[in-house]
């Protein structure tokens, strides 16, 4: 195996056998001056085949590669048709009996040269252009060509690579080029293509024929490369095409059932790093930030601008999509080292969730601050969690338009959040209707409802949340819910149980939110069903 | 001879596409179009005269036209840098 190093021009990786493009094949013919007037006509017919070329190439690279990419074909038919530049040929011929391919030519050089001078990188690039086409032309008028390219994938190897003759080489998976202008058509086509580029190698023709590996990323051509980098560049490849599918998720649209009834896919995360993981799986929002993270293993709750960093993180990493944020839930089998008062017998049913919060108002507050001014930022809601009783919502909205009327008098920015309430205590479903009244929307906490309900520890494997009793207390939260019109999704270990998607959905649940792996399997789950 | 003055916003400037849009879009009229940068001027149905002008986004240009229907002409012309540069 023998590598090399050239320059990243495009990433990308492909494996094939090598291709040097030769220059023109022959010199071509002439066939001496035959006259201005025979001249002009061989030379506009040579025009036309041209542009006949182009508009075919144009339209091949339409497909490939986009419009952008495309567009280089247009602007060469149209210099093609410049006025300007026909005269000169024409006075090529004319007044100085050229014949037809040395007066395109010239006048090429001509135009080049004018291009050449300016200072604008973007227009100096077009000199290329108008020797290019002037070469078309000429080309067309002698019979010289280039090779035709081989049958098959190959990497291309060429010293210089016109667009024109880029869009020639259909089985290029990728181009060792000696030199290649970054802002020139030639980069933006492969780039649009997604072909591997790399420069600054001198192509060898004894390559031709030989397998290779390129890595376009790296700048590496590997000439009969080895087992291990072909296993290499599969796997890469494998792990990019996997990203390229995330971040086409971020384009999906809502996810439905067969029947056409959206379901909303909602993922569960605790940082910034898993929101852009949600993101990437085509999640359309998070449904339940958890912000205990940030409170624990800490001899200090942290500030305002500490909690406000951390969920502008979060929003911006979920690029506009809704971000409903839950309010700190410690206590139970969470307990952080500054927090206060007596270490509970039986902590699940201690002071944890709405009702410690409340407790604290000084930390709340900070919390709920943190929250207004991150929603400036990107759509947000806030949700309480453990709540038994609209009391508790009423409280906790209080003091969330006493710290939104704070900010306005420190002028400091927030933006509007929904306030929501996760149902995971039986008080709570069976208040729905009354819980419904005071909140923006519910959701479903599935495993302290099964907790509670079933008066069994959460990590008892035992504790079942498709017991019927709690799947009874889901049906009447979710009604509860929307005789209010509020939505109601679930969130919570049974979300992301397949086996369940179809009966939670049947209880009329508006959305599940689950962790960010299983948001393509829950995705498939959802589709398939009628 | 009739002409205006317009600030060119368009963010490529007169390169490419929008130096194609307008040589083609003058070349239509009956009026012979000139686009003057400062004491530089070229035809405006010249594609690559109209690029080697170097006009950028931010510079101010004086189009003038001349023979045909002048007025017809500068009409559409106005009203085709405004909707395109």
């Amino acid at each position: 195996m023998e590598k090399r190093f050239g320059k990243s021009l495009c990433p990308g990786r492909a494996a094939a056998p090598v291709f040097v493009d030769g220059p023109a094949r022959g010199a071509g013919f002439t066939l001496g001056f035959c006259g201005a007037g025979g001249e002009l006509a061989r030379f506009e017919e040579a025009r036309r085949a041209a542009l006949d070329r182009l508009e075919g190439q144009y339209r091949q690279a339409l497909g490939r590669a986009g419009e952008e990419g495309a567009e280089i074909f247009r602007l060469h038919r149209a210099m093609l048709g410049d006025r300007d530049f026909l005269d000169q040929v024409e006075e090529n011929i004319q007044g100085r009996g050229l014949e037809a391919a040395a007066a395109v030519l010239s006048a090429g050089e001509m135009f080049s040269a004018q291009f050449s001078a300016l200072e604008d990188p973007y227009l100096r690039d077009r000199a290329a252009d108008v020797e290019e086409i002037s070469r078309l032309v000429a080309g067309l008028l002698s019979g010289a060509g280039e090779a035709p390219p081989p049958a098959g994938d190959y990497l291309a190897a060429a010293d210089s690579l016109s667009p024109s003759r880029l869009m020639e080489l259909e089985g290029a998976k990728g181009l060792i080029l000696r030199e290649c202008s970054p802002l020139g058509h030639t980069a933006l086509l492969a780039r649009a293509m997604n072909l591997p580029v790399i420069t600054g190698l001198e192509p060898d023709p004894a390559w031709t024929g030989r397998p290779a590996a390129l890595d376009g990323g790296e700048g590496a051509l590997y000439l009969d490369p080895d087992q291990e980098v072909l296993t290499q560049f599969q796997e890469k490849t494998r792990q990019e095409a996997l990203r390229a599918a995330g971040l086409a998720a971020r384009a999906l649209g809502p996810v439905c059932t067969r029947s056409g009834r959206a379901v909303g896919l909602w993922a569960n995360a605790a940082s910034p790093e898993e929101a852009a993981r949600a993101l990437g799986n085509g999640a359309q929002g998070i449904g339940l930030l958890r912000t205990e993270f940030l409170f624990l293993r800490r001899d200090t709750p942290p500030g305002e601008e500490e909690q406000l960093a951390l969920y502008r993180q979060v929003i911006q990493a979920m690029e506009g999509r809704r971000v409903v944020i839950r309010t700190l839930d410690l206590g139970s089998d969470k307990r952080a080292p500054w927090m206060s008062g007596p270490r509970e017998d039986n902590p699940a049913l201690g002071l944890r969730g709405i009702r410690r919060s409340l407790a604290r108002p000084e930390l709340f507050s900070t919390q709920l601050r943190a929250i207004l001014r991150a929603a400036a930022e990107g759509e947000t809601a806030v949700m309480f969690p453990v709540v038994t009783s609209p009391e508790e919502v009423l409280q906790a909205r209080a003091l969330l338009d006493r710290c939104r009327a704070q900010l306005e008098e420190e002028n400091l920015p927030a933006g509007p959040v929904e306030a929501g309430v996760m149902i995971e205590t039986p008080a709570a479903a069976l208040l729905a209707g009354e819980l419904a009244r005071v909140s923006d929307f519910f959701s479903i906490g599935s495993n302290d409802l099964a907790q509670y309900t079933l008066a069994m520890d959460r990590q008892d494997p035992a504790c079942d949340p498709r017991h019927p009793a709690v799947l009874e207390l889901i049906r009447r939260a979710v009604e509860g819910g929307h005789r209010f019109g509020r939505p109601v999704s679930l969130c919570g270990a049974l979300a992301a149980d397949p086996a369940m998607t179809e009966e939670l959905l049947a209880l009329g649940l508006d959305g599940l939110s689950v962790p960010a792996e299983d948001l393509w399997s829950l995705r498939e789950r959802i589709e398939g069903l009628g | 001879m009739p002409q205006f003055t317009y600030t060119i916003t368009c963010p490529q400037g007169l390169h490419g596409r929008p130096a194609m849009g307008l040589a083609e879009a003058a070349g239509a009229l009956s009026s012979a179009v000139t686009i003057w940068k400062g004491d530089r001027s070229a035809r405006a149905d010249r594609l690559m005269a109209l690029m080697t002008l170097g006009v950028s986004q931010g510079d101010s240009v004086t189009v003038t036209v001349e023979g045909g229907d002048e007025a017809a002409s500068l009409q559409a012309l106005e009203a085709y840098f405004k909707e395109n540069l």
